[in-house]
């Protein structure tokens, strides 16, 4: 099956256009500094490669807080971090630029402004996306697996490991030759040439 | 022979894992709305603004609502199967046109057809986040009580309309 998110595909496009600029400010760089030109038009040039990348790298910036509220926007951020994008799966709606992570954290702000707990936004956004939606996964029956799996394999692997030693250590200790063997043994080496048994 | 039987059926465990990894699709999320009412809303609608729509309007009657926009590219590949499914008479198709201009929208309904009994317009995408929208296409069915009972994100395509759409709809129907 095709993937269906098509907001993903509009991201994508989104950030083709952010490395097009990209790609085109690096090589000009190179292109000015290699130039034959004198060092003070090469500084010159320096300065203002440095500025374009800078003022391309404002562009290329992660989503930006609208400046309006401060204190207000530092909360959105801050919860935003703990949300994910639904579109770029990979992201926190905080990093996001997704058209839908703007909406959400539209929505986030807008009920912050009514007063709105923290809680009461998560359960709304869990209402209507589901837990995936919470970046740190809650721990419940569904993902006990996910959160004592690796305790279990921890286990599990150090009781294979003591029976292992357990073993080993009988194997390896030391068993004194009884007298045949010994004699045997004697025996044995006796019929290497140049060699005495002590 | 347990020194070789071990790794042998622990490798198929890995394989089996991997095999059921491969085949999920991640974008797939499990959506907590099936089951519960469908969200309610009221909005314009896309070819007479002034008339508005509601969720409402459509209890007892078992219906599809279809998320579509006309930036969405997957909605193109879609929409011919909406079409055929809209000549079928098997259900009526609601749209709901998630955050479109709107007269990119009745243009692409000029230009590919309109499968739908109406589209209403959720300009700013809040009906769409109420239902959970995160990749358009999506389509709800709702049942005659105004519940949920199926969610397909991405194209609807013949083998969903025929093995799960129909089917459930038909039960709903009885």
């Amino acid at each position: 099956m095709k993937p269906p998110v098509t907001e993903f595909a509009r991201h994508k496009q989104r950030n083709a256009k952010r490395n097009r600029l990209r790609n085109f400010a690096q090589p000009m760089m190179v292109f000015v500094l290699r130039g034959r030109t004198n060092p003070k038009m090469k500084r010159t040039a320096l300065l203002l490669a440095i500025f374009s990348c800078l003022s391309f790298s404002s562009v290329a910036k992660e989503a930006q807080p609208s400046a309006a509220d401060p204190v207000l926007e530092e909360r959105v951020m801050k919860l935003s971090k703990e949300l994910r994008c639904l579109v770029c799966q990979n992201e926190t709606l905080a990093d996001s630029r997704a058209d839908l992570a703007e909406d959400l954290r539209g929505q986030i702000r807008e009920q912050m402004k009514a007063g709105k707990s923290d809680k009461e936004i998560i359960a709304y956004l869990t209402d209507r996306y589901g837990k995936f939606i919470l970046y740190n996964p809650p721990v419940d029956p569904t993902t006990y697996l996910l959160w004592f799996g690796p305790f279990i394999l921890l286990l599990a692997g150090l009781a294979l490991l003591f029976r292992y030693l357990k073993q080993r250590k009988e194997l390896i200790t030391e068993q004194p030759l009884s007298a045949d063997e010994r004699r045997r043994a004697e025996a044995l080496l006796k019929t290497i040439p140049g060699k005495k048994v002590a | 022979m347990t020194r070789f039987v071990i790794p042998l059926v622990l490798f198929i465990a890995l394989i089996v894992f991997l095999a059921i990894g491969l085949r999920h699709d991640p974008h797939e999320v499990p959506s907590p709305l099936i089951n519960k009412p469908a969200p309610a809303f009221q909005l314009a609608q896309l070819r007479e603004p002034s008339k508005r729509f509601s969720a409402e309007e459509m209890r007892g009657k078992v219906w599809l609502l279809n998320v579509w926009a006309s930036w969405c590219i997957t909605c193109r590949d879609e929409h011919p199967l909406l079409l055929e499914y809209a000549r079928s008479k098997a259900l009526p198709i609601y749209g709901l046109n998630y955050k479109d201009k709107r007269e990119d929208a009745l243009s692409w309904l000029g230009e590919l057809g309109d499968p739908y009994v109406l589209s209403v317009s959720d300009l700013d995408g809040r009906v769409g986040i109420d239902y959970g929208v995160y990749g358009a296409p999506e389509t709800y069915l709702i049942d005659r009580n105004g519940v949920i009972r199926f969610k397909q994100v991405g194209p609807v395509t013949p083998d969903i309309w025929e093995q799960k759409i129909l089917p459930l709809a038909k039960e709903l129907n009885k």
